[in-house]
């Protein structure tokens, strides 16, 4: 069987970049293994500005954020595959992919970086009751027909969840020509970014309709129209606040779950909140020799923070090849009381790490706090957390010396 | 002029179709749709039932009895998913193990094989994620499930494949009988035929009326489900189904043949014969009854969701007669129908023997077809070979069921063509995994425009103004 050092499953931003990483580690025998036909990943599709601005300090369109990284793939002569899809990963690191070249065949690898992205959440997992006519679309799947195909897929336009694809689709439909009628999203706060909500919808006139559901999708071959409720504390629609829109199109931006198909295929313990893997600082997942980083490990709203993320992945991996990590005892992160879930989810003694983290709903005058059992360890304080807005907080060395496990909670007021 | 022409490219028809290009006749399949299986055969329970429902001395009870018998064989000779996973029917009380009893005498009269009447013990031995509540069941080892779009598609290639024609997008309008034949019109194209098969549906009263029949009429039932990620599909092995009450079958739990869970159906009449939209109570109902059933039901991996309509005539029976000249009624054609339709086919074959179609042997009839999921299903030494000859294979388009682009052609280019985005999907999974076609739509309009030689905006979900594109972007 062949075999190489490292392969990185996904050519996206976190594979290239875990790749460059692991370069620069002094790792030379790498293969990246990528679907489409070309690195890049969904940022390919993604051609409005604001990417970069953490990492490079300048406003750069998705495909130039990308290229930034491929170029430097390219540089420094890191082997890729296109159009080559992995359909399985073992726990003993064999990988199987298929191409039109070479058919189905296996390669068995030092290390593997997991690094496949994620998918949005579909109608059907949605569970949307109605008709099912065409014209119902996830808000990337939308992006695609416009920005890669060239076609208009809808005219007027309903949008469901106020993710962060869904409002920039909201403003490239519009641009197209397309009326769109409303983003309606069914918690009181959106799940977008601030300045995409100011951007793509308010700049345009388009209403946000917060605590709001679509309830039934009318139509026979194409979409008519939908009704939509305003809906309680509880989420449940209030029946008397009914009303029907008229529209050709629903985009759905819902969320994004992420793609651990090949996860599962290895035995990888995954977190039942993230839907990724549980990972250490070094972004280690439960079979030794496996990473994972970007959106299949948790869904970032910002793809600087996946390039931050790989890098620590490809490096965590070439140390793996190299042999020269000890195995160290772990400290686990338990999320609590409005703290929805942190990456990593654990973290070796002596080593400290950026704990990446959501908050479960919108707050203000918060602290963020570190506890061992009933002690204070750390805390920072933040104005205001959203869902919507990756946090981060900083774990020393020191305080890991003598837990067992730590706590991160929000404490109000 | 055709020998035969049928109406309607469900299971009933197809398989009818099939069934007479055994022998030397020229046979049209007329659908209105534009592909076949888009009515009831393609939105049921696909569950081959065992034969312990239907009243002894009914249609129902010798058809879905013998029908049960042929499915393996047929669906062998056609390449359909098929599998005889055992049906339990679920009691929680003596009066549903009274009921229990009376299905198996039922069952008995109507020579269903290998009934038993079991414990709560041997129940959950079979199925330990059934209710423990649940102290009683009647097992029936020769219940299975099938594919049911797969069944009709296949039926249909395969008369397709042995010179059966199929007319798509033809609705059929008038009937007018003269000079020893039907003149089948659509309004602005005539199809002419010596014999008609009437195998509509819902529709079919509708059809029968055309030649003055009016002796019957089908209510539209609903049926909704929701379908579970194949994660979820091995909770059960068995067909789970909930003692039947005055209220109807109930809910059933169910393994499907590609591997993910089905739940459902509910039951409600309604008056639109094309109403096939879910509801929110619909969903719920099911959701609440799955979860009594068998409490782990995993409802949250719900991929999708959606409702067929079962053809409830008013006689309590398959309608399967001959009101007017050279004309076959299939009609009434509810649940046991999937089950029944091998047998129907053989005995509609003998009807219009009785009517005068004289049924000479076709020496070149072919009963194989290759299995749709060929390709899924082979060796990867084998795919490898497939591949070398035909790339396209190598390039999987949809990544979460792993459907290739050769696949994808295949079922394109096979009889009986799909020519829509849910034709390529019924034909091969694709688009039919967890993130909807999310992915892969595109490609896949994509391939359906090149192949069929149209606009990538001409191209639809499931024909008519079901597009997906309103042209180019500015
Ligand atoms: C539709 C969409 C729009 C977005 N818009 C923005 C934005 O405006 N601003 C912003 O900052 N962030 C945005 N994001 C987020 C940002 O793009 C992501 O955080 C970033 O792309 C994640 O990088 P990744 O490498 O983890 O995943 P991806 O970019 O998704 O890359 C994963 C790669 O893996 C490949 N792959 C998957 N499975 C396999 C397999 N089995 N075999 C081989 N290859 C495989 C895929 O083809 C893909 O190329 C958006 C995300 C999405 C989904
Ligand atoms: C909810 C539900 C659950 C079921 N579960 C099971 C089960 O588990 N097991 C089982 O054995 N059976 C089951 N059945 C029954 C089974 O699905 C049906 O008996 C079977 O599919 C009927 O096939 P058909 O060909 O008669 O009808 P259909 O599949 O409805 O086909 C009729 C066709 O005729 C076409 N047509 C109608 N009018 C015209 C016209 N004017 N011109 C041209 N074409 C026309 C329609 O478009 C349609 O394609 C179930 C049915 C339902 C609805």
């Amino acid at each position: 069987m062949e075999h190489k050092q490292l392969i990185i499953i996904g050519g996206g931003p976190a594979g290239m970049s875990a790749a460059v990483s692991a370069c620069n580690e002094g790792i030379r025998d790498i293969l990246i293994i990528e679907r489409e036909e070309a690195l890049g990943g969904i940022l390919k599709q993604c051609i409005h500005n604001g990417f970069g601005l953490h990492k490079f300090g300048e406003q750069l369109t998705g495909p130039e954020y990308a290229e930034r990284y491929s170029d430097n793939v390219k540089e420094l002569g890191i082997p890729y595959i296109t159009e080559t899809m992995v359909v399985d990963v073992s726990d003993d690191r064999v990988v199987t992919a298929v191409n039109k070249e070479k058919g189905y065949f296996q390669i068995k690898a030092d290390a593997i970086i997991l690094a496949m992205g994620c998918r949005e959440r579909s109608r059907g997992a949605l569970n949307i009751p109605g008709a099912r006519p065409a014209g119902i679309y996830t808000a990337g799947t939308a992006q695609k027909f416009v920005n890669i195909m060239g076609y208009m897929p809808g005219k007027r336009v309903v949008i469901l969840g106020s993710g962060d694809i869904g409002l920039i689709m909201a403003r490239r439909m519009t641009l197209e020509g397309a009326k769109v009628e409303a983003v309606c999203e069914l918690m009181p706060y959106s799940g977008g970014l601030t300045r995409n909500i100011v951007q793509c919808l308010e700049d345009f006139g388009i209403p946000l309709l917060l605590s709001h559901t679509i309830t039934e999708i009318h139509g026979k071959d194409r979409v008519e129209g939908v009704t939509i409720c305003e809906v309680d504390e509880k989420r449940v629609p209030k029946k008397e606040t009914a009303r029907h829109i008229e529209c050709d199109t629903i985009l759905l931006s819902c969320g994004l779950i992420p793609e651990n198909e090949l996860s599962k295929s290895a035995g990888i313990t995954l977190d039942r909140v993230t839907s990724g893997a549980v990972v250490d600082g070094d972004r280690q997942t439960s079979v030794p020799g496996i990473f994972a980083c970007g959106n299949v490990l948790h869904v970032h709203d910002l793809v600087d923070f996946v390039s931050d993320e790989a890098e620590i992945a490809g490096k965590g991996a070439a140390d793996f090849i190299k042999g020269i990590k000890e195995e160290k005892e772990t400290v686990e992160i338990i999320p609590e009381g409005g703290v929805r879930y942190t990456v990593p989810q654990k973290v070796a003694k002596g080593e400290g790490a950026s704990l990446y983290f959501r908050v479960a709903d919108v707050y203000k005058n918060v602290t963020v706090a570190l506890y061992d059992g009933e002690n204070l360890i750390a805390k920072k304080k933040r104005p205001k957390v959203a869902p919507g807005e990756m946090e981060r907080f900083e774990i020393k060395p020191e305080y890991l010396e003598n837990a067992e496990k730590l706590t991160l909670k929000l404490i109000f007021g | 002029m055709y020998d035969v022409a049928i109406i309607g490219a469900g299971v009933i028809g197809s398989l009818i179709a099939r069934e007479l290009t055994k022998y030397s006749l020229s046979v049209v399949v007329i659908e209105k749709e534009a592909d076949a299986a888009l009515g009831a055969t393609g939105a049921n329970s696909g569950i081959v039932h065992a034969g312990f429902d239907a009243k002894p001395g009914s249609l129902k009870a010798r058809f879905n009895v013998a029908g049960n018998k042929m499915m393996e064989e047929v669906c062998r000779q056609l390449g359909v998913s098929f599998k005889n996973n055992g049906s339990l029917v679920i009691g929680f009380d003596d009066e549903d193990k009274k009921v229990i009893e009376e299905l198996y005498e039922r069952g008995t009269k109507n020579g269903v094989e290998r009934l038993e009447v079991i414990d709560s013990k041997r129940l959950h031995e079979l199925e330990p994620n059934v209710s423990e509540k649940a102290t009683v069941a009647l097992y029936a080892p020769t219940g299975g499930i099938v594919c049911p779009y797969g069944l009709a598609i296949a039926a249909l290639g395969n008369a397709m494949d042995n010179g059966a024609d199929f007319r798509r997008c033809f609705e059929v309008k008038s009937l007018e009988f003269k000079d020893g034949f039907y003149e089948i019109s659509d309004g602005s194209e005539n199809i002419c035929a010596k014999f008609v098969v009437n195998a509509a549906g819902v529709f079919s009263d509708a059809i029968a009326r055309l030649v003055g029949d009016d002796s019957f009429k089908i209510t539209p039932r609903k049926g909704e489900y929701m379908l579970c990620d194949k994660e979820s599909g091995g909770i059960v092995s068995h067909t789970i189904f909930r003692t039947p009450s005055k209220m109807g079958k109930g809910i059933l739990v169910s393994p499907t043949v590609d591997g993910n869970l089905l739940l459902g159906p509910t039951a409600t009449d309604i008056d639109d014969k094309e109403d096939t939209s879910t509801t929110p109570e619909g969903l719920a109902v099911i959701a609440n009854e799955c979860l009594a059933d068998v409490p782990g039901v995993p409802t949250r991996t719900v991929i999708t969701s959606f409702a067929g309509l079962r053809s409830v005539d008013n006689k309590g029976d398959f309608i399967i007669d001959s009101p007017a000249k050279n004309f076959v009624n299939c009609a009434g054609i509810e649940s046991p129908g999937l089950t029944s339709a091998p047998a129907i086919a053989v005995y509609v074959a003998e009807l219009l023997e009785g009517l005068g179609l004289e049924l000479k042997k076709n020496e070149a009839f072919n009963p194989y077809r290759t299995s749709m999921h060929e390709f899924r299903d082979m060796t990867m030494e084998e795919k490898n070979e497939k591949i070398k000859k035909e790339p396209a294979y190598g390039k999987i388009v949809c990544r979460c069921e792993t459907i290739s682009e050769g696949e994808i052609i295949r079922a394109i280019r096979e009889n009986p063509g799909a020519v829509t985005v849910d034709g390529v999907k019924r034909r091969t999974r694709a688009t039919m995994g967890r993130c909807g076609g999310g992915f892969c739509t595109p490609t896949i309009v994509e391939i359906l425009a090149r192949e069929l030689g149209i606009k990538y905006e001409e191209v639809t979900k499931f024909g008519g103004e079901s597009v997906y594109n309103f042209g180019k972007v500015k």
